[in-house]
């Protein structure tokens, strides 16, 4: 960059901050650091109200937020330093988005080991709360990925951190709350192609959904279902299976083979900025819900996808979440362990009833637990779906899935949460006592602080 | 902090003995508010709100406060934010007055203003103050259809509510983006001991239905709430009658 000055920016004027959900808007002075120098200075210098680092904003609640005092936009921090194109790892800031990633790595013929539905998120981001994809069975969490990373803690020192440790664990899903993530190492998948080989089915219900994933789930490293939870009756929990893996080389016809490496991704215009309130209503997603379904094929095996198609079809609407208006969304995802199905079959069943108009409901079954103190992976099912705020009574109903999912021993992921009552959190994140102490230890003085752990003493 | 719904966790009432303002505490603490501080003259009413709101399963805590000594107001309303964020503050004090014996008694209609306007602005700017350092929270204000129009029947408690909305409004809009909402609520006939005796006016309410609009105001990061919401056309209307017509109609 050949930036030599290191003057930090003066006193900026606070702005809106929200989620990518739009709701509960809080004013924080942003500072965007350009040099890890600049880095320290903010966190030395933030204030009473502490700071909180930020990445792209994707995370649906308040967990990058920090009312009163500053909020890191760590986007400037975005380099790539090395890649070890023989032994398959990255060593990147942490501002740098898994979509800048994928453009630099995917030529090498490498791809990141885990990506969520957006690629628009930073590693940083990825690490603070311990992402998940749909090759979760098989590689678990981004975390475990990553070989060590560097922390910009609460003294202002710069430590670096080595998997396995308890700062790492901490950090590792800790939403921003241990310091500052400022790089990180992260080990990488091969890959011969840019393209995906994808079979597609249809589950006429929830039993018969869960069977398939139980059944084939180990053949895939990448499996997902959409769920439509707008069906009634016989059909409720009726889903659209995805499953696949990257295509090797002789699966690409002769054309694609030429440049098997291309990473293209289409783009529509953005979602305009004012969206007429209650356009998703529930007959409009039943509408869509219905087409959807019906549209997928029962059985298909080898389809080419796009990287894009496959992982992230939302990416190709810049802004979609304006489609919820003015009122913004929330993002509800659960997760009940396996021997709990009787738990995840009410749940789905009161969803369903209570007529949530959802029409991005996903079901995943996940692999082993991830060794990060707040990760929320945990071996069993886990459900995410979208609903607008608007709707009426949807907090006192997501409060009572809440104790449902509380009693089956589950838990609610952070990086979604906008709404959660604090008393939940203990029983759902058994090391919450850990995390704490550590923090206490740490930054006594709660430098780093959001509206996040500010709901939800964290 | 308030959660997606604009459900807050911590509330502080002025004017702790308001029948408005406990019900709007009993419904919020029955969703998400855990602390609450009742500030209002020390008084065995304010202490038996605390109780009942304590029987609702809040944390509540009560402060000495008075509408009619703004230079106190600083010091009070300090101490409170100092203790931790306050998602939300409801301005509900305010006295109905005797409008009959107070145009006969400047000094006692003085009190009403003083009370419903002064006093208000001088705690709104304090809590505008302390709401905007911590970067969020909503400021409630219970202003009233009175406000709207000066009615000869009760013009001195209707201009220190028109006082006190006009107030409300401008600090509203000079706090928008600073992360801090204020609702101005406008309340038509609340049943209430405030309102005891009195002959009950057309779409007259309760303090129960306030709160429920409250809740969805906070959802909807509302300005302006009416209750019951059809006043809203009604006062429209009425604000366009002719003067020669409106001081005769039997409002």
């Amino acid at each position: 960059m050949g930036d030599t000055v290191t003057v930090m920016p003066a006193d900026t004027a606070p702005v809106i901050v929200t989620g990518w959900g739009r709701t509960a808007p809080t004013a924080a002075r942003p500072i965007r650091p350009r040099t890890y120098e600049e880095a320290v200075a903010a966190v030395r210098g933030c204030g009473a109200r502490g700071a909180v680092p930020r990445g792209l904003g994707r995370a649906y609640g308040d967990a990058a937020q920090n009312a009163g005092g500053a909020v890191l936009d760590m986007t400037g921090l975005d380099r790539v330093h090395a890649i070890d194109a023989d032994g398959g790892t990255v060593l990147c800031d942490a501002g740098v988005s898994l979509h800048r990633l994928m453009e630099v790595l995917l030529p090498l013929g490498w791809f990141v080991p885990v990506t969520p539905g957006t690629r628009y998120v930073t590693v940083g981001g990825a690490i603070g709360a311990d992402i998940h994809g749909k090759n979760h069975h098989v590689s678990g969490s981004f975390s475990r990925h990553v070989l060590s990373l560097e922390l910009l803690t609460a003294d202002g020192e710069i430590r670096t951190v080595s998997s396995g440790t308890p700062l790492f664990d901490a950090t590792a899903g800790g939403m921003g709350l241990t310091g500052v993530i400022l790089t990180a190492t992260i080990r990488l998948l091969p890959v011969e192609t840019s393209l995906m080989s994808v079979d597609t089915e249809r589950a006429t219900d929830l039993d018969d959904l869960m069977a398939r994933l139980t059944a084939d789930d180990h053949r895939y490293r990448y499996s997902v279902a959409w769920i439509d939870l707008l069906a009634r009756g016989a059909a409720t929990g009726r889903a659209v299976l995805t499953r696949g893996d990257h295509a090797p080389l002789d699966a690409l016809p002769a054309r694609a083979r030429r440049a098997p490496l291309d990473f293209r991704t289409p783009q529509f215009p953005a979602a305009p900025a004012l969206f007429p309130e209650g356009l998703l209503s529930r007959t409009t997603v039943g509408l869509f819900n219905e087409l959807w379904y019906r549209k997928a094929p029962r059985a298909r095996t080898g389809q080419l996808q796009r990287i894009s198609t496959f992982f992230h079809p939302l990416d190709g609407v810049p802004h979609w979440n304006r489609v919820y208006g003015r009122g913004g969304f929330v993002q509800y995802q659960f997760v009940v362990g396996h021997g709990r199905e009787d738990a995840l079959r009410r749940i789905v069943r009161r969803i369903s009833e209570h007529r949530c108009p959802s029409f991005l409901a996903v079901l995943k079954r996940f692999g082993e637990a991830d060794p990060g103190w707040l990760s929320f992976p945990v071996p069993g099912w886990t459900l995410a779906l979208d609903i607008p705020a608007a709707l009426p009574g949807l907090g006192g109903f997501l409060d009572e899935l809440d104790e449902e999912v509380a009693a089956a021993g589950g838990r609610v992921y952070l990086a979604k949460d906008s709404r959660m009552r604090p008393e939940l959190l203990a029983a759902m994140y058994p090391r919450l006592d850990d995390f704490r102490a550590l923090r206490a230890e740490l930054d006594p003085r709660a430098v780093f602080t959001s509206d996040l752990s500010r709901r939800l003493a964290l | 902090m308030k959660d997606a719904f604009g459900l807050p966790q911590s509330l502080l009432v002025l004017g702790g003995t308001s029948e408005i303002a406990l019900a709007t505490a009993r419904r919020l603490i029955a969703r998400r508010t855990r602390v609450v501080w009742l500030a209002g003259r020390p008084s065995p009413a304010l202490e038996q709100a605390a109780e009942q709101l304590r029987g609702c399963g809040a944390d509540v805590h009560t402060v000495a406060f008075d509408a009619l000594d703004p230079h106190s107001h600083e010091t009070v309303l300090g101490k409170v934010f100092a203790e931790g964020d306050i998602d939300m503050v409801l301005l509900a004090f305010g006295i109905l007055g005797d409008q009959a014996n107070d145009e006969r008694d400047p000094a006692a209609a003085v009190r009403v203003a003083q009370t419903n306007y002064t006093g208000a602005v001088s705690a709104g700017l304090v809590s505008a103050r302390a709401l905007q350092a911590q970067g969020h929270g909503s400021l409630v204000v219970l202003s009233s259809v009175a406000g709207e129009r000066a009615r000869r029947s009760n013009f001195i408690y209707g201009s220190s509510k028109a006082g006190l909305d006009a107030f409300a409004q401008g600090l509203g809009d000079a706090l928008h983006g600073t992360g801090v909402h204020v609702m101005v609520v406008r309340p038509g006939f609340v049943r209430s001991k405030m309102t005891a005796g009195l002959p009950e006016a057309p779409l007259a309410t309760t303090p129960e239905a306030v709160a429920t609009a409250v809740e969805l105001g906070l959802r909807r990061r509302s300005e302006t709430v009416w209750v019951p919401g059809t006043l809203r056309a009604v006062m429209s209307a009425l604000r366009h009658v002719p003067r020669g017509v409106f001081r005769r109609l039997p409002i």
